[in-house]
């Protein structure tokens, strides 16, 4: 009974208070919506839920939404550490702004994003016409889509790679390479396996965010059925024939997609934690 | 030609060889003039304050630091355009700096997977340190799930590994809590001797490089005071510096007044140690009784072994000891003190030892 009693009382106060609010917000805002998504949903059969979500044009979106998010999230992977790595490692002119600028995509109204890339992307654009001398067409065609999509993930890779680096003990280099390590070595055997964890929650973030992203790549997409139609889209045609029943289906698929991406990351993060606080 | 007789000139005398290293950061110098060698095999401590530029040195040796003149010599070869990767130094991170997402067996084995070894090889090697260290069956585990001396054992082992001709060890006992510290001094010592290989290891502890080192190189605002074994530091310290870091030292700025050692001039300074003191009760009989000094006891300190007294004389808190089995002396109490000896210096901080006028000077030779 008395031990009981001890168990309850807390370092930190408010327990009680702050749980509450963080149920009644996430209740609200993503638990609710959710289970909507499903109850509209049943008004299907599964059978019909099933021919909803495997018609042709829909299982061809989402080939297009899964293939394009993934590779847009491996370019921003690339990118965003090597991008992390220079504001983190190197002083130069202007860094700041550079470094300012890396959450433009999240500012930015995405149809705005898709508009201007489109723009620059189409055969008379800037860095269309460029690519188009050698017949490599990006507006309109699932490089376009893709392109929107690194713009509008690199975000997330930057921002969490970044602080790692930024906590990164120089002494590991140091280590690796008194014991001979060259330095493609010392970032392959030390640095990555450091920034992995923080990686792979960059990588899964932008995956999941390119796979649910509508307003900049509809613009950039020129949404031929088969092609270049993603899934996102796939709902907003639905919706827009008040077929709230498909929509919500198609929307359901999207959704345990992202869980299963997101649970992946999130066995990853739990994994490197154990590791490095030294619980067995 | 040249270059040859220096090889082997070199070969001969020093493994290392440092001559005249200077180095600065902005506008701290951090070493000045850094000259030593250290024969193959010896276990030398760099001994100094923090910031005294000790830590710097070790980095240079290994090729952390580039200095900003001089030449370092390992085995009669200049390498100081030799990147740290290839100088064959095996080196010891204060906080270890053990790869935390490798288990202790690919910590071990990183240096040898990265010279290519032959994984057969990389295994029999990887398993006769790990039992050299003592931790067989923690092959598997990650840093954090050791305890801070089986860390400490881990980098010892990683940095051993590439059979390095020469290990650099900073501060290796700084992370580690007093009493496992005791036991890992006496081990380190042992290992080193056992694997037989010239060690260079950074310390602020005297006691710590007192009782590990062959020779220590005391350091001081980025210049070396001495070299030479613990007992010739302790005992012969050539500087002020020196005698006033070693052991638990008291200054008196003018020796001159104290009974005893009134033949030098009020421009003599000096350092006294608590076993340089002897300290008696009133009534107690004394050999020399006159030329004690009177003073008042301001502090009585139970250390187990024995008390340490702090006894105001002329205004100076002097600080000397008894023995447990003497009769207790308390806080206020009046005594009479006696200073066997002195270490002196005066302005060029040369110091000497005088011993007190009134005992002949071969006694004083012998402490």
């Amino acid at each position: 009974m008395k031990e009981k009693k001890r168990k309850k009382k807390r370092v930190i106060p408010g327990f009680g208070l702050s749980l509450g609010i963080v149920t009644a917000m996430l209740g609200l805002i993503v638990v609710i919506p959710l289970c909507t998504l499903v109850i509209y949903s049943a008004q299907l059969s599964f059978a019909d839920f099933i021919s909803t979500v495997t018609r042709p044009r829909v299982l061809s979106s989402y080939a297009v939404s899964f293939r394009t998010a993934f590779v847009a999230a491996v370019i921003d992977a690339v990118m965003g550490t090597i991008l992390a790595w220079v504001l983190v490692r190197y002083e130069f002119p202007g860094k700041e702004i550079m470094n300012g600028i890396i959450e433009l995509p999240f500012a930015l109204p995405t149809a705005v994003a898709g508009i201007s890339l489109t723009h620059l992307t189409t055969t008379n654009g800037w860095v269309g016409s460029f690519f188009n001398r050698f017949g490599i067409k990006i507006a309109y065609t699932t490089t376009g889509i893709t392109v929107a999509l690194v713009f509008i993930g690199i975000p997330f890779v930057v921002r969490s790679v970044q602080p790692v680096l930024e906590s990164l003990d120089p002494q590991f280099e140091e280590a690796a390479n008194i014991l001979g390590a060259s330095s493609g070595q010392t970032l392959r055997h030390v640095i990555l396996p450091e920034i992995f964890p923080a990686l792979i929650a960059g990588f899964t973030t932008s995956f999941a965010r390119g796979l649910g992203e509508y307003g900049s790549v509809v613009f950039i997409a020129g949404n031929t059925p088969y092609k270049t139609e993603i899934a996102p889209l796939m709902i907003m045609s639905e919706l827009q024939e008040y077929d709230y029943a498909s929509a919500t289906s198609i929307a359901l698929v999207m959704l345990l997609a992202a869980f299963a991406i997101l649970f992946i990351n999130a066995v990853v993060q739990s994994r490197a934690s154990r590791i490095v606080s030294g619980i067995a | 030609m040249e270059q040859r007789n220096n090889k082997t000139e070199a070969a001969n005398e020093n493994y290392l060889e440092l001559r005249g290293i200077n180095k600065a950061f902005q506008d701290c110098q951090a070493s000045q003039d850094v000259s030593f060698g250290v024969e193959k095999g010896r276990l030398v401590a760099l001994l100094g304050p923090s910031g005294s530029g000790k830590t710097t040195i070790l980095r240079i040796i290994a090729g952390l630091e580039t200095a900003d003149s001089g030449e370092i010599r390992i085995d009669g070869k200049d390498v100081s355009d030799v990147p740290a990767s290839k100088r064959g130094v095996g080196f010891v991170f204060q906080n270890y700096a053990l790869f935390r997402y490798k288990t202790v067996y690919d910590n071990i084995a990183f240096g040898l997977k990265v010279n290519k070894w032959k994984t057969k090889d990389i295994r029999e090697r990887v398993n006769e340190l790990i039992s050299l260290i003592g931790l067989e069956g923690l092959e598997k585990r990650y840093p954090n799930q050791l305890s801070g001396g089986q860390r400490q054992r881990v980098a010892f082992a990683r940095a051993l590994a590439p059979n390095p001709e020469l290990l650099l060890l900073d501060e290796p006992f700084a992370a580690i809590d007093a009493k496992v510290r005791q036991e890992l001094r006496a081990w380190l010592r042992e290992m080193i001797n056992k694997v037989g290989v010239t060690s260079i290891f950074v310390t602020h502890d005297q006691d710590e490089a007192i009782e590990v080192a062959d020779e220590i190189i005391i350091t001081n605002a980025g210049r070396i005071e001495q070299i030479g074994s613990p007992m010739e530091i302790y005992r012969n310290p050539d500087t002020a510096f020196v005698a006033e870091f070693m052991g638990h030292p008291t200054r008196i700025d003018n020796i001159g007044s104290f009974s005893g050692f009134g033949q030098l001039g009020s421009e003599y300074h000096a350092v006294i140690r608590p076993e340089n003191v002897s300290i008696s009760k009133e009534g107690e009989t004394l050999r020399y009784e006159i030329s004690t000094e009177e003073g008042i006891v301001e502090r009585v300190l139970f250390r187990g072994r024995e008390i340490d007294l702090w006894v105001r004389i002329h205004g100076i808190l002097v600080q000397g000891m008894r023995k447990i089995e003497e009769a207790p002396v308390q806080e206020g109490e009046k005594v009479r003190v006696f200073i066997y000896r002195a270490y002196v210096f005066s302005e060029d901080q040369k110091v000497q030892i005088v011993g007190n006028s009134l005992i002949n000077t071969e006694e004083t030779v012998i402490i």
